[in-house]
């Protein structure tokens, strides 16, 4: 019956909370995901300025990325949108274990 | 995002009132009609609002390109999932826990005030009725999913014969074979059809041989899942 996924966590009210609160934050979305992705497109992460988070647009694997990134929008104000692909074994590299891809799209809480 | 769009937002799916928000993606501005769309209150045929409409209607949000080129992407806020559990019986405690982890907003109707009290309860809608009243209070729609944990013919049935009449997407009895044959004789009697016998899961939960009211909500709350997500294949293994 339905494809939207209610997460257990709440992710704009903790957007709202800390940017009540003073503090520079930013939103990643999941705008896009092909293969084997393992968080559906419409899946939220914010991101305070000390690096806290709540949230999830992967299984783990990307948010230590997306967080730098987002960190990244909260400094400069821009948005981004970044692709992650299939991860490199042999690194250390950013990318989906899983085989899978997806769209992330990072804003400022502004 | 605007911290004022935030505050709306927020507030839209407090009053469960269903949104999509547009935002464009090469600049992260808003579209021209605004960010907030209203699908299901708004008439017009602007492009972006007609495309809001449909992924409102497939509950899946996405990127849409508008004609003058733009990646928009529509993020879906549909109210969210709900549950009554009929029956603030020992297996409802583990149950209504693991509901709110799932996403659902939970509510239990009991008329005895022994059963639904606030400290077996912490954090939990109380509906303090007798079901039929309490089905009507809580105004099931096709994001609820019903449980009746009593096997109590006088609690259970009341509340079975009001959300039989509703859209729900899951109906659930606790309540042994026999005891479910029985209660599908009595709701014949009330004039009710095998199509809608179809609709309840009686025994309730997935067959995982569950002993505990823990173990007993995992099934449970499998079941729902497997309704929730893929209701064709739920159906065939009935």
């Amino acid at each position: 019956m339905s494809e939207q996924i209610v997460e257990h966590e709440k992710v704009l009210e903790k957007a709202a909370e800390w940017k009540a609160a003073g503090r520079g934050v930013a939103l990643a979305t999941v705008v896009a995901t092909w293969g084997s992705s393992p968080r559906p497109v419409g899946s939220q992460l914010v991101v305070e300025e000390g690096g806290d988070f709540v949230g999830s647009v992967s299984g783990g694997c990307i948010e230590g990325a997306v967080v730098t990134e987002a960190r990244q929008t909260i400094q400069d104000g821009q948005t981004r949108l970044i692709d992650y692909g299939i991860s490199d074994e042999t690194a250390w590299q950013v990318g989906l274990a899983c085989g899978g891809k997806c769209e992330v799209f990072i804003e400022p809480v502004e | 995002m605007k911290s004022d769009i935030l505050k709306q937002l927020l507030a839209d799916r407090a009053a469960k009132r269903q949104v999509v928000m547009a935002t464009d993606l090469a600049s992260g501005q808003v579209p021209d009609r605004g960010q907030l769309l209203y699908p299901g209150e708004t008439d017009g045929d602007d492009e972006l609002l007609v495309a809001a409409r449909r992924v409102m209607l497939a509950d899946k949000s996405g990127i849409v390109e508008t004609t003058d080129g733009r990646k928009v992407f529509l993020h879906v806020y549909n109210p969210p999932l709900r549950m009554l559990i009929v029956g603030a019986v020992h297996i409802a405690q583990p149950l209504s826990q693991m509901a709110m982890l799932a996403g659902y907003d939970v509510a239990i109707v009991d008329p005895r005030r022994e059963f639904a009290s606030a400290d077996r309860f912490p954090g939990i809608t109380l509906i303090d009725a007798w079901p039929d009243d309490g089905v009507d209070q809580f105004a099931p729609d096709r994001r609820t999913a019903i449980v009746t944990l009593t096997h109590d013919p006088k609690l259970d049935d009341p509340a079975l014969i009001k959300v039989l009449r509703s859209d729900v997407f899951y109906i659930g009895c606790l309540g042994s074979n026999r005891t479910h044959g029985k209660r599908l004789e009595r709701l014949g009697m009330e004039g009710f059809s095998e199509a809608d016998f179809a609709r309840i899961h009686g025994p309730i939960g997935l067959d995982i041989g569950g002993k505990s009211p823990a173990e007993i909500a995992v099934s449970i709350i499998a079941e729902i899942t497997e309704a929730l997500r893929r209701p064709k294949q739920a159906q065939a293994a009935e």
